[in-house]
C-alpha cells in the first residue's frame, strides 16, 4: 500500500500537480522540505542583521528609508517561509530552537561582516542576485505552500537587487574614496556570493532525489554558472572588476570560465567558523530570550480577556 | 519671510526623524518576528513624514537670502536639501521633543513612548490638517491615517503589558517612571509656535492637551496603571537644548556625510 | 484526544485527525510544560472590491486585533483598501484529500460541465 501512495505521489509531482499540506507524502520528502524551507527562512532572518547594521548610518534619508524597507521585507520573507514550513508539522518555536542551538543551518553568506556602506550595494547586487537566481525556479517547486511563498518573495526581491546595484552605480560615479569603497566591497562579497549556490554537483548527493521530487529545479553548478555569466556583464556597467583573474569568456562553452572556489573557506564558514557566525546567532538568541516576557504578557492578556468575555456572556445570558 | 515657519517645520521634521531613527534600531531584534515587522513599519512611516517636512523646509530656506540662510543653518549650502537638514545640522539646531531622543529601552518603554507621542501627534495633526499653510496641512492630512494606526497599535500594547503578567506590569511602571517627566514638553509652546498662531498656521497645544490627557488616561487605566501627577517637566528640545542622547544619535547617523563631505550617495 | 490539546504544541489546519495508516498529517508532540507559543492564524486577503478573499499564509498572534494588524503589516505592505480576514488555524476544518474522490464528481463522468465539450463555430467571439 505504501508503494501505491508513493506512486500516486510521484505521478502528481511528474505532472506538475502541487502537493498540498494534508496530502500523503514520503516522510523523507516532508523532512527534506522542512529542512530546506526552515533554513531558507532562517537565512532571511539572519540576513536582516548584516544589513540592519547600516540603517542608523545610511547616508541619506532616501537610502535610509529604502534600506529599512528592504530589511523589513526580509523579515516578511522569513515569515512567509516559516509559515510554509509550519504547514508540514513543525512549530516556529522548534525551528528557532534549531537555529539557536546551531542544529539548523542558514545561508553562509550572512556570516560575513558589513564593513562599509558599499557593502549594502554589494549585498543587494550580488547576494540578492544569487538569491533571485535560486528562488525563481522555486516558484515552480512541487510543494504548494513553498511555491506560493516563493512567488510572493520573488515579486518583492527584484527591488532589492535594483537598489543594491543603484547604490554601487552611485558610488562608481562618485569621488575617489567612494570608487575605492565600491571595488573593495565587490572584492569581499564576490566569492562568498558564488559559494551561496552550494557545493559542486558531484559533491551534492541529495541533488538527484531533490530534483526527482521537484524540490530543486536546477543543479548548483547550473545556477552558479548562470549567475557568473550575468554578473560578469553587469560589473562592466560599474566600471569595476570581479576579483577573479581567471574570469574569461569561453566561446566554445558559450559561458564565462571562472576561477577555483576556496571550498575550505566555505566549509569553515558553514560549520561555524565564519567571521560573524557567533554574533549572528547570538543576536537572534538574545532577541528571542529577551522577548520572552513580552510574548508571555501578550498570551496572559489574551487569556484574561477571553475569560472576561466568557463570564460577561454568562452574565448577560443569566440576566 | 520670517523664520518662525521654518523653525516650526523643522521641529515637526526633527520629531519624526529622531523617533523614526530610534524605532528603526529594533529592526532584527524584536521580541517576535511579526512585531519586528510592525515596529519597522512604524519607523518607516516616521521617516516618510520627516522627509515631507524636510523637503518643505528646504524649499523655504532656499528662498532666503544667503546671509539669513547662513544665520539659520550656521553654515553655507549652495542648495539646501532634505539631507542638508538631516545630516549637516548639529545638536543645537535640532528642534525635536526630548522624548523622541531617549533610548528605546525595552519593549514596554518603546511601546509606551510610541503611544504617548503618537497620541500627541494624532491630535496635533488633526488640527494641523486645517492649517492656513497648505503644505503643512497636506502633510498632516496624509500622515493622519498612519498615525491613527500608530495610536491603535501602541495603545493595545500598553494595555497588554499593563494587564499581562506581573513582570510586564513591573516593566511598564518603570517605563512610566522614565518617560513621565518628558510629557510636559508636548504642551510647551515655543516662541516660533506662538508667532504662528495669529495666522492660524501652527497648532495651539493648549487645545491638544485635554484630548491627549483623556485618551492617555483612558488607555493607561485599562492597562491598570497611571501617569504620576506632574510637577516639573523636562524641556528645551524645541529650543535646541537637548539631552546627552542626541549627540550620539547624530554622531552615528551623520557619520558618512561628515566623513566624506559633498559626496553623493 | 481532545483534552490533550494543551499538550500538543502544534496542530494545523483544523481537525486533529483520528490517525490511521499512512497518516502523516499531524505532528503530535507532548511537552512537559504548556507551550508559550502564540496561536497560529490563517490570513485571507481581498485585494480589491469584487474579488474573493484569498489565503495568503499564516502568522502568530495572541488575539484577533493583533492578527489583523500583523496581517496588514506583513501581507498588505504594498496595498491599500484591502479586506483582511484572520482565523485561528485550529478553527479551520479541512476536507481530507483522501476523500476527494467521494466528495467531488470525478471530472470524466460529467464532461458536459466543461466548456471544451461544446463544439461551436470559430467565428463566435467572447465564448
Amino acid at each position: 500500500m505504501h508503494n501505491d501512495f508513493e506512486q500516486i505521489f510521484q505521478d502528481k509531482v511528474d505532472k506538475e500537480i502541487k502537493i498540498e499540506p494534508k496530502d500523503w507524502m514520503p516522510e523523507k520528502y516532508r523532512q527534506t522540505l522542512i529542512r530546506q524551507i526552515s533554513q531558507h527562512a532562517h537565512s532571511e532572518i539572519i540576513g536582516m542583521l548584516p544589513e540592519g547594521n547600516w540603517i542608523t548610518r545610511a547616508p541619506s534619508l532616501r537610502r535610509k528609508a529604502i534600506l529599512l524597507a528592504k530589511v523589513q521585507d526580509e523579515a516578511g520573507h522569513g515569515l512567509y517561509l516559516y509559515s510554509a514550513a509550519e504547514t508540514l508539522g513543525i512549530t516556529r518555536e522548534e525551528m528557532y530552537e534549531q537555529l539557536h542551538s546551531g542544529k539548523a543551518k542558514y545561508s553562509s553568506i550572512f556570516n560575513y561582516p558589513t564593513l562599509t556602506w558599499a557593502d549594502m550595494g554589494a549585498i543587494g547586487w550580488l547576494v540578492d542576485g544569487a538569491a533571485i537566481m535560486n528562488q525563481v525556479p522555486l516558484c515552480r517547486t512541487s510543494y504548494g505552500p513553498y511555491a506560493r511563498a516563493m512567488v510572493r518573495v520573488c515579486k518583492e526581491e527584484s527591488f532589492h537587487q535594483r537598489q543594491g546595484f543603484e547604490i554601487l552605480l552611485t558610488l562608481s560615479k562618485g569621488n575617489e574614496a567612494q570608487r575605492r569603497m565600491c571595488q573593495d566591497a565587490i572584492n569581499r562579497w564576490w566569492w562568498p556570493s558564488i559559494m551561496m549556490f552550494g557545493p559542486t554537483d558531484d559533491a551534492s548527493p541529495n541533488t538527484i532525489q531533490s530534483m526527482r521530487w521537484k524540490i530543486k529545479r536546477f543543479t548548483n553548478d547550473e545556477l552558479r554558472q548562470k549567475f557568473v555569466d550575468v554578473c560578469a556583464e553587469q560589473v562592466q556597467f560599474l566600471g569595476m572588476v570581479l576579483p577573479d583573474p581567471d574570469l574569461k569568456w569561453n566561446k566554445e562553452r558559450n559561458h564565462y570560465d571562472f576561477g577555483a572556489i576556496n571550498w575550505e573557506e566555505f566549509r569553515n564558514v558553514v560549520s561555524g567558523n565564519g567571521p560573524c557566525n557567533k554574533e549572528r546567532v547570538s543576536a537572534r538568541k538574545k532577541a528571542w530570550e529577551e522577548g520572552a516576557w513580552v510574548r508571555d504578557a501578550a498570551n496572559a492578556y489574551a487569556k484574561k480577556k477571553a475569560a472576561r468575555n466568557l463570564s460577561n456572556n454568562k452574565n448577560t445570558e443569566a440576566a | 519671510m520670517d523664520t518662525a515657519l521654518i523653525n516650526y517645520t523643522l521641529h515637526l521634521a526633527d520629531n519624526a526623524l529622531i523617533l523614526g531613527h530610534r524605532n528603526s534600531e529594533w529592526c532584527g531584534h524584536g521580541p517576535i518576528l511579526e512585531q519586528d515587522i510592525a515596529v519597522s513599519n512604524i519607523a518607516l512611516d516616521y521617516i516618510g513624514q520627516a522627509r515631507n517636512f524636510y523637503q518643505y523646509a528646504a524649499t523655504l530656506i532656499n528662498q532666503l537670502p544667503a546671509d539669513r540662510q547662513h544665520q539659520l543653518l550656521s553654515f553655507d549650502a549652495a542648495e539646501v536639501t532634505e539631507d542638508t537638514l538631516a545630516y549637516l545640522r548639529d545638536v543645537p539646531a535640532f528642534k525635536n521633543l526630548l522624548i523622541t531622543e531617549l533610548p528605546n529601552g525595552d519593549w514596554a518603554q518603546t511601546t509606551l513612548r510610541l503611544f504617548l507621542f503618537s497620541t500627541w501627534q494624532y491630535y496635533c495633526y488633526q488640527q494641523l490638517q486645517y492649517s492656513q499653510d497648505t503644505q503643512l496641512a497636506a502633510i498632516a492630512a496624509k500622515a493622519l491615517k498612519e498615525v491613527t494606526y500608530h495610536v491603535k497599535w501602541s495603545g493595545e500594547w500598553v494595555i497588554r503589558l499593563g494587564d499581562g503578567t506581573e513582570e510586564s506590569k513591573r516593566r511598564l511602571l518603570l517605563a512610566i517612571e522614565e518617560l513621565a517627566d518628558f510629557t510636559g514638553e508636548f504642551f510647551a509652546m515655543s516662541e516660533y509656535e506662538k508667532a504662528l498662531l495669529p495666522a492660524n498656521i501652527a497648532v495651539n497645544l493648549d487645545s491638544v492637551k485635554t484630548a491627549w490627557t483623556n485618551k492617555v488616561t483612558g488607555v493607561l487605566e485599562e492597562a491598570t496603571v497611571a501617569l504620576p501627577p506632574g510637577k516639573w517637566f523636562q524641556s528645551g528640545g524645541k529650543q535646541g537644548i537637548h539631552t546627552e542622547h542626541l549627540g550620539y544619535i547624530l554622531a552615528e547617523m551623520q557619520f558618512l556625510q561628515r566623513a566624506y563631505p559633498n559626496a553623493t550617495w | 484526544m481532545v483534552h490533550m490539546k494543551s499538550m500538543i504544541t502544534k496542530y494545523y489546519y483544523g481537525d486533529l485527525s483520528e490517525g490511521g495508516a499512512g497518516d502523516h498529517s499531524i505532528h503530535q508532540h507532548t511537552t512537559g510544560k504548556e507551550s508559550s507559543e502564540w496561536p497560529l492564524w490563517e490570513i485571507f486577503i481581498r485585494s480589491k472590491q469584487g474579488l474573493d478573499h484569498k489565503h495568503v499564509g499564516s502568522l502568530h498572534a495572541t488575539d484577533a486585533a493583533m492578527a489583523i494588524e500583523n496581517a496588514r503589516d506583513v501581507y498588505t505592505r504594498r496595498m491599500e483598501g484591502v479586506s483582511i480576514w484572520a482565523v485561528e488555524s485550529r478553527h479551520i476544518h479541512a476536507s481530507n484529500p483522501d476523500d476527494a474522490q467521494a466528495l467531488y464528481d470525478p471530472a470524466n463522468d460529467k464532461v458536459y460541465r466543461h466548456p471544451t465539450f461544446y463544439d461551436l463555430p470559430d467565428e463566435l467571439e467572447y465564448m
